[in-house]
């Protein structure tokens, strides 16, 4: 009877459960779901990188001549808009948060499976409208959106793009809420707080920010649209209006919004970092609370964007002081990944490779943010390449890198087979060379003076800008490969097994692919996270009998 | 009631992901309060630029405010304020597992939600024939030299463009409300609300009175303010 209920088990997953598109579109199933995400998200992406080679294409000679300033505005808006809206900020919590949230908590599912599913189409009805805003010409505001410019002068398709992210804005929050519900009120039995996954902390605190941020975005470009088709006058300078209260309103979102893209990645790192280095987190704790502290920090720090935009000296200051706080959370997690290295059994699989990227990348991204945030610097590099290479540095270096390195942790997971071992960590090379050679430069010429959204520029920034672009073709290439070899592992890549990498947690205790309903019994859980040291005793007994 | 009926109930109820009513009970509530948190934020932002301008403008916005109808907008407070109760009546009844009296309310509740919504469109209206909706057509007079309140007429324009904006939004908020009355009454013809499954009533209940309460503030900040 027990095993026939294995057998069975083995043959059904959630994947070959169903078959038909009806029975993709319509799932409430959150693994599918989180599929349904990576397709699209991946498709934004690649849109939101080729408009990234352009701009790169553009700044490869000094003279404004592949396309006009009009359109390399356009080109850095809606690289920008594609980029933060429809890749950053849903990437890893709708796609490894999706599927990981309820297995790591040993849930069957999200707590509102529907609205989950509704996420994923109010997402896609907001990429729409940003794709009409492309296709119908384009914006030119920055992903910004600044006021007056995007009120009054701009004449492009504004409205489209701000009704794009507005609806984008509401899966946000439905994914905000049902996470934190979900990590609430489904944990399994014995899962207390402290023993959850760090991951699920950090899903944690970036739902908080979606939750309490993005409805803030969601007020402020309905304004901006309401001003452009309706004519009020709420932001209009002629009439008194305060372009300032537009920068606070979308800064306020806006830069949490920064911690929604690097927290969920910050807690891949630490699945990633203990599993490689077989130990236990080291300060669990810490690093728990650094997530919830980044997030509480986060809401506190939004005029930084704002120092030569004619806040206060005053407000500038508490806001240079508040800027600095938030180093101190970040640099907890960091000094406890490399603490939790330390003595550690450490081996070099993809997925670390990536991590130790993150870990590297994600420091200089931070070092520079505190460049910017002392007051003096910043009216020096501020709208310069500076700024440019600072917020790369943190979202590609760090986000992306970590969302690589996610996806090669738990694609044995998701799919049921192993991808092949040295193509991906010959991406994961390409990716940590091409991403240097893009942005290092760029801190240079930013020090250097060459100011950002310029389309043509002095000739002796040549060198370093034909570095960038050069760098930013080897990243594509650590790009588009994981792509090709990822659906390649599909078909020929070799069975995974439940836990490839001998890793903790509850999803590592389910079959690969996992079956519809996650686990066959729910478990109950009685040991604390990250029990390597539990884990590799047993696994010596049966290999010494 | 017999064991064996409420256990019936139970399973047809419950969602497949909960392991109990309990549980899925607690999980949608916590889920509508949430909810509730980021409507707070929603209208937070026109509140913080509501803040900022009557802290800028406060002659103007006592202009502005001295052209509100106050009777209709009195009128509308106490229209919500009972369309509240017998919100509230609904849920109760909902939840003793009383069909009509749950009916009677939810329709009481959408007449009053609906009623708001007609006052409302009056005073727009008699905003649009006194030139006072923000755009090209906007007219507001200057005041006259030496006249007691002094403003910017243009001042005014951002009063207006926020008043439009917040009630706006608050109706739209109301018309929404409507159409879950409308489905909860759906529901509740065909039987699907019992003493063990009422939460879409109680929901739905808490999100009407969230958007009463954002009436009951917008209703003293845009009507209330008069020149001392």
């Amino acid at each position: 009877m027990a095993s026939a209920a294995i057998t069975q088990d083995e043959k059904t997953n959630y994947l070959n459960a169903d078959y038909g598109i009806k029975s993709w579109l319509l799932t409430t199933d959150h693994k599918r779901i989180a599929l349904l995400y990576l397709i699209s998200i991946t498709m934004f992406f690649f849109l939101g990188g080729f408009f990234a080679m352009l701009i790169r294409l553009e700044l490869l000679t000094p003279a404004g001549d592949l396309v006009t300033s009009d359109t390399y505005n356009k080109l850095f808006t809606m690289h920008g808009i594609v980029m933060v809206f429809l890749f950053l900020i849903p990437a890893v919590p709708t796609v490894l948060g999706n599927f990981l949230v309820p297995m790591m908590i040993g849930a069957k599912d999200l707590a509102f499976p529907k609205l989950n599913l509704a996420s994923w189409y109010v997402y896609m009805l907001g990429g729409g409208w940003v794709l009409y805003a492309i296709i119908t010409g384009g914006v030119d505001t920055g992903w910004t959106f600044y006021t007056p410019y995007s009120t009054t002068f701009s004449n492009t398709n504004v409205v489209a793009a701000a009704v794009g992210i507005f609806i984008a804005g509401f899966s946000s929050i439905f994914t905000g809420i049902n996470f934190i519900v979900t990590i609430h009120r489904m944990r399994a039995p014995g899962l207390t707080w402290r023993r959850l996954p760090l991951f699920i902390w950090s899903n944690y605190a970036t739902s908080v920010i979606m939750v309490l941020g993005t409805p803030v975005l969601a007020i402020t470009l309905l304004l901006v649209a309401a001003e452009r088709l309706f004519h009020l006058g709420i932001f209009n300078a002629q009439l008194g209006g305060d372009p300032l209260l537009f920068q606070h309103l979308f800064w306020f979102y806006s830069h949490p919004a920064v911690y929604i893209m690097i927290l969920p990645g910050m807690g891949v790192i630490s699945e990633v970092v203990t599993c490689f280095s077989r130990k236990r987190v080291f300060g669990y704790d810490f690093v728990a609370l650094a997530s919830i502290c980044i997030a509480v920090l986060g809401f506190l720090v939004w005029a930084h964007h704002m120092f030569v935009a004619g806040i206060s000296v005053y407000a500038a200051m508490v806001f240079s002081l508040l800027t600095f706080f938030v180093a101190i959370p970040s640099a907890v997690k960091v000094f406890n990944w490399i603490a939790t290295m330390y003595q550690g059994s450490i081996s070099f699989e993809t997925p670390m490779l990536y991590a130790f990227g993150f870990i590297g990348l994600f420091t200089m991204g931070g070092m520079t943010g505190l460049f910017l945030g002392s007051l003096g610097i910043d009216v020096h590099v501020h709208d310069t390449y500076f700024v440019v290479a600072h917020f790369h540095y943190v979202m590609v270096g760090g986000m992306v890198m970590a969302y690589m390195c996610g996806l090669h942790f738990w694609w044995p997971k998701i799919t049921g087979k192993m991808y092949p071992e040295g193509w991906a960590k010959l991406s994961a090379l390409l990716t940590f060379v091409g991403f240097n050679l893009t942005f290092f430069p760029q801190f240079i010429l930013g020090y250097m003076g060459m100011p950002r959204r310029y389309h043509a520029y002095p000739p002796e920034f040549q060198v370093l800008n034909v570095l960038s672009t050069a760098g930013a073709s080897v990243l594509a290439v650590g790009y588009v490969l994981p792509m090709i070899y990822f659906v390649w592992s599909l078909r020929y890549g070799q069975d995974a097994g439940p836990n490839p990498w001998r890793a903790a947690g509850l999803e590592w205790m389910t079959s690969s692919p996992p079956p519809t309903s996650n686990f066959e019994t729910t478990p109950v859980v009685t040991w604390e996270a990250y029990n390597y040291d539990e884990i590799d005793k047993q696994q010596e007994v049966p290999v010494a009998s | 009631m017999p064991a064996s009926h409420t256990a019936e109930h139970a399973s047809h109820d419950l969602r497949h992901h909960f392991a109990d009513m309990e549980q899925q009970k607690e999980t949608a509530t916590l889920g509508m309060w949430l909810f509730l948190v980021t409507e707070v934020m929603f209208f937070g932002g026109m509140f913080c630029a509501y803040l900022l301008y009557r802290l800028d403008y406060y002659t103007a916005w006592v202009a502005g405010s001295e052209r509100m109808n106050i009777y209709l907008g009195t009128t509308n407070t106490a229209v919500l304020i009972c369309s509240s109760l017998t919100m509230v009546l609904a849920v109760h009844f909902a939840k003793l597992g009383n069909r009509k009296a749950t009916a009677i309310f939810l329709i009481l509740t959408i007449v009053l939600g609906l009623g708001f919504l007609g006052i409302k469109a009056v005073e727009y209206h008699e905003h649009w024939v006194n030139h006072e909706v923000p755009g090209p057509n906007f007219h507001f007079e200057a005041p006259k030299p030496g006249a007691s309140l002094q403003y910017s007429p243009k001042n005014v324009e951002i009063f207006f463009s926020l008043y439009f904006a917040m009630t706006g939004l608050h109706a739209i908020h109301m018309i929404i409300g409507v159409g879950l009355l409308t489905w909860l009454l759906v529901r509740n013809a065909r039987g699907d609300f019992s003493p063990y499954y009422n939460s879409p009533v109680e929901m739905t209940g808490l999100y009407w009175h969230f958007v009463d309460v954002v009436w009951i503030y917008l209703f003293p900040l845009l009507y209330l303010i008069r020149h001392k």
